[in-house]
């Protein structure tokens, strides 16, 4: 019997069919897999609100008008929806930007120098979670004009 | 893979080869560029950024051609990643051919609307 089999080790919690009500709560992520998760959730954000950032290019650079237009949008809102919520949005898009680029680059750090370590893999997600985190907070401040 | 010709065929895979993964880095390696290049003359500008400031970056005729590079890496790169997420995720072939479709029709038309902005400046 090798020491895989043997019967001394604790039997492990097996997922099979995972059920998102019953099994995902309970189950233990390690942050390399919190950090991939956010990474295809930070995508699919900014794939569904793709055309509010077009918006945003296009209100923004097409005249003096449209400027002042977008800036007011942010100040004091734009038809029914507040401005905070425009800022909120815009938030959620600074964090699924940086989010997503941090984690890209991690991706093409371990693919350019094979840094495929369990250790590496461990640091560099806690790395992407607090750099983006942690800009996106400073960032927010600016967004809403505490600085 | 499994059987793949006749009534079984796999209508929407990825052809599992190396193209869309060193794509998918390429793309990705040119929007971080892109956002460096970006990030860096609104931030070496003296004084605020208003319209003329803003608008003015992305009126240089080299800032466009590289804009235009960005927005078509960016619709490949979102569609080999929005893609992954519908094999994960969606098994009825009918519903993921569907969300392919959808997909492509979302980034084409946002594609063609950014260009189309930034064309006209």
């Amino acid at each position: 019997m090798t020491e895989l089999a043997s019967s001394k080790r604790t039997k492990r919690p097996e997922f099979r069919n995972i059920n998102a009500l019953t099994d995902l709560p309970t189950y233990r992520l390690p942050i390399a897999g919190i950090v991939s998760i956010l990474h295809r959730i930070s995508g699919v954000i900014m794939f569904l609100l793709m055309p509010f950032i077009i918006w945003m290019f296009d209100k923004s650079v097409s005249s003096e008008i449209s400027f002042a237009k977008f800036t007011s949008a942010l100040n004091s809102g734009i038809g029914f929806v507040p401005g905070w919520f425009i800022k909120l949005v815009i938030l959620a898009l600074i964090w699924a930007y940086l989010h997503h680029s941090i984690a890209g680059l991690r991706h093409l750090w371990m693919d350019a120098r094979h840094a495929v370590s369990k250790e590496f893999g461990k640091s560099s997600a806690a790395f992407t979670i607090a750099l983006s985190v942690g800009l996106t907070l400073i960032l927010a401040a600016k967004l809403f004009g505490l600085y | 893979m499994s059987v793949n010709y006749g009534s079984k065929r796999v209508v929407v895979g990825a052809h599992y080869g190396l193209r869309d993964w060193l794509a998918q880095r390429v793309t990705a390696a040119l929007m971080a560029l892109f956002t460096i290049v970006l990030l860096a003359q609104v931030l070496l500008t003296s004084g605020p950024v208003g319209y003329d400031k803003w608008a003015g970056i992305f009126s240089a005729q080299w800032m466009k051609a590289l804009t235009f590079s960005v927005i078509i890496a960016l619709f490949y790169h979102v569609w080999v990643g929005i893609r992954d997420i519908w094999m994960d995720y969606v098994q009825p072939v009918g519903l993921r051919l569907s969300l392919h479709v959808f997909s492509i029709v979302w980034l084409v038309a946002c594609a063609g609307w950014a260009i189309q902005v930034l064309w006209r400046l």
